[in-house]
């Protein structure tokens, strides 16, 4: 059996090879800044140590691309709120369970006795449903496009009565277009998630990439792919070129995934949304339309929540997530914001920047 | 007596997991005890693999080791609880450089607990133990009301000696050593994910649970001589803490070199696709040995010379620089570090 991409992929002759290229072109540039806007990029990125092969005069910085971290409290709150019933299973993706929320995370009130279950996707939680028609079983749904057609398709495949969602996806070009037109970074080029082009196509990032006139490059997770991405916004940005090319070709179809995107259609509706750390963005989520209401936990449950707290005092991941900080740079990072006693969301998830540099970072 | 309190209100799943929560666990839990050696052995505040009761007159002392053990599923993929409480309590007084020669048993069983399946266990138990040439020599039982446990706990305690003149510790590694690991880590740990249900992983993966005598048996005479500075067996924590706490309690640097580490693909798969740290995996039959740099070859030789530690390797070096911190060389070329595993591993969502 052979790992797919270890081959190449992990190889470290090609990454030599990629490294030469890229410090070849370096030479005749001033700083250039690059963002990703993927937990997985960050993690390739950290755990193989690509900022250390990299020229000096290349800022790689990290976008709010953590699916848990930009997840608002006000959110979580609602399953604590619901995991508090006695007659309710509340399921989730692993790393959701630690997000400090309002007042507690889902892994207290598991502590605490309430029956919080970690799945590996929608299926898992609909057959919890199934085994216990005596509860209420309300999956807590977050991650960007790449999640949603599970969602999607249970809904549509008429799941239990007692089975309902928490629907706080988010989507990632309206965060991309976010990002360049407000914050001011002057970023040279984007890596974009290449999961979430497998699902949605290029299009969406042709647009940006056109509007914007940036370079944008559809990349894979392993370290080459991480490095032929950045080799490749490098010659647009000395060509001035300014397209979205795709780097993960053998995945990711220009068209993306049609049957996917229908299934996105026809179970949700795009909405202005709120990101914990960065505000309301317009078209930012979803919601699930009022023809699948029964599954809406939303709709189905009457849920108080007191006002929610999605950073806390002294607390810098807004910034970090927008790639205006470095964790170090945060006065509280490995200071009195450990992944033992987080304070922000960014150092909760094993996706968040802050968790990541904390783990891998070296100085 | 005033009592330091824990982070949390609750103990959490983490608190056991080897990670840094569990040192906090273990630091709440012992903070009041008053007397924590004997006869100046080494005790509690080492919170080395076991303890050592040095008596005056003789030239050896007593090693002493306590584990608990659990393990979901009972039986998986190499081996059930009763190897694993055997091997566990074992190998943890020969990584104190002690002969292993006695145990004792505790059993505490969920009523309705399938006799079956007590027989099976028992039977393993008992035949791991003659294998290892340990007597069982006292032993309790209890059974606790259905619900009040999960089938079935094992306890036990392991008792060795050693001479008093061998310093096998996680304090003692040196400037230049180097750090080999008897085989393949991570095995344990995937066999048990991939067996676990719902996930629906095949493999003809198998926990690596084992006992560690051959080695000990091959390694006498370096033992003896202090040429092996410390050894320790990655089990909750893997490698990462095995490594951090190594390098935290000698105040050293250790610079890992990642292709050299022997894994499995099997391991790597499952760690992928899961999202989990193959460094943070359990092992239970493997070791990782810091040895000076002029014997690391001879005793690298001696090692890959035994049926269990056929695929040892050296994977690293101890250093002066960066004090108290791992670095891997990745397998790319980069460096990063190789933190202190958290608490328990969980996968991530994409």
């Amino acid at each position: 059996m052979d790992i797919p991409g270890t081959k190449l992929l992990r190889n470290k002759d090609f990454t030599n090879q990629i490294i030469k290229n890229i410090k070849k072109i370096c030479q005749n540039l001033n700083r250039v800044k690059i963002m990703h806007v993927c937990g997985t990029h960050e993690h390739t990125i950290s755990k193989y140590g690509l900022r250390s092969l990299l020229p000096k005069n290349i800022e790689i910085l990290s976008g709010p691309g953590c699916p848990v971290c930009v997840c608002p409290a006000a959110d979580i709150d609602k399953a604590v709120e619901l995991g508090k019933r006695k007659d309710t299973i509340i399921t989730t993706f692993g790393d959701m369970i630690r997000v400090p929320a309002t007042n507690i995370s889902l892994a207290e009130l598991k502590a605490r006795g309430a029956d919080v279950r970690i799945v590996y996707g929608p299926h898992d939680a609909i057959k919890i449903a199934q085994d216990n028609p005596n509860k209420e079983v309300v999956f807590f749904a977050i991650g960007f496009e790449t999640t949603v057609p599970l969602i999607g398709y249970e809904i549509l495949n008429t799941p239990p009565s007692n089975f309902s969602v928490i629907c706080a996806h988010k989507l990632i070009p309206a965060a991309l277009e976010l990002l360049i037109s407000q914050s001011k970074l002057n970023i040279d080029g984007f890596i974009s998630p290449g999961h979430v082009a497998t699902i949605i196509g290029l299009q969406p990032f042709c647009l940006f990439s056109d509007a914007y006139r940036i370079p944008n490059v559809i990349a894979g997770f392993e370290p080459n792919d991480v490095l032929l991405a950045i080799l490749m916004i490098l010659r647009q940005k000395i060509e001035k070129k300014y397209e979205t090319l795709n780097e993960y070709t053998r995945v990711v179809k220009p068209e993306g995934n049609k049957k996917a995107q229908e299934i996105i259609n026809q179970v949700f509706k795009q909405v202005s949304s709120p990101w914990r750390g960065i505000g309301r963005i317009m078209d930012g989520g979803l919601a699930i339309k009022s023809e699948f209401a029964q599954y809406d936990a939303d709709q189905k449950f009457d849920i108080q929540l007191p006002k929610s707290q999605d950073i806390p005092p002294g607390c810098s991941c807004h910034l970090v997530m927008v790639g205006k900080l470095y964790p170090y740079e945060c006065k509280l990072f490995r200071k009195d914001c450990t992944p033992l006693n987080p304070i922000g969301p960014c150092m909760v998830s094993m996706e968040g920047t802050c968790q990541i540099y904390y783990k891998y970072y070296n100085p | 007596m005033s009592m330091k309190k824990l982070s949390s209100s609750v103990v959490r799943l983490a608190h056991g997991a080897g990670g840094v929560m569990q040192e906090e666990l273990i630091q709440f839990i012992t903070q009041n005890i008053t007397f924590k050696n004997v006869n100046k052995g080494i005790g509690l505040e080492e919170l080395d693999d076991g303890a050592t009761i040095p008596l005056e007159d003789f030239e050896q002392e007593i090693v002493v080791t306590a584990d608990g053990h659990t393990v979901h599923p009972l039986f998986f993929p190499g081996g059930n609880l009763g190897i694993l409480s055997v091997c566990g309590t074992v190998n943890d007084l020969i990584m104190m450089g002690a002969r292993p020669i006695a145990m004792t048993s505790i059993i505490i069983l969920e009523e309705g607990f399938s006799i079956d399946e007590l027989e099976k266990i028992i039977n393993s138990f008992n035949f791991t133990a003659r294998e290892a040439g340990v007597a069982i020599i006292a032993g309790d039982t209890k059974v606790m009301p259905r619900g009040s446990l999960d089938k079935i706990i094992m306890a036990t305690t392991g008792i060795g000696l050693k001479e008093k003149h061998i310093t096998i510790l996680d304090n003692n590694l040196q400037k230049n050593d180097k750090i080999i690991v008897t085989g393949s880590i991570g095995d344990h740990q995937s066999a048990l994910i991939g067996s676990r249900e719902g996930l629906n992983i095949t493999s003809d993966l198998k926990s690596d649970v084992g006992l560690l005598l051959e080695i000990y048996n091959a390694l006498k005479e370096n033992i003896q001589n202090n040429q092996i500075h410390a050894m320790k067996d990655p089990t909750r924590g893997g490698i990462a803490g095995a490594l951090n706490d190594w390098a935290n309690k000698s105040e050293v640097g250790i610079l890992i070199d990642e292709d050299s580490i022997p894994i499995k693909k099997q391991v790597v798969a499952i760690s992928d696709m899961l999202g989990l740290d193959p460094y943070a995996m359990a092992c239970e039959g493997r070791a990782l040995l810091s040895v000076s740099e002029q014997m690391a070859e001879e005793v690298l030789e001696k090692i890959k010379s035994t049926e269990i530690g056929k695929e040892a390797t050296i994977i690293g070096t101890v250093s002066l620089e960066n004090p108290k911190r791992v670095l891997v060389k990745t397998s790319v070329g980069g460096t990063r570090f190789m933190d202190m595993p958290l608490g328990e591993a969980i996968p991530r969502i994409c």
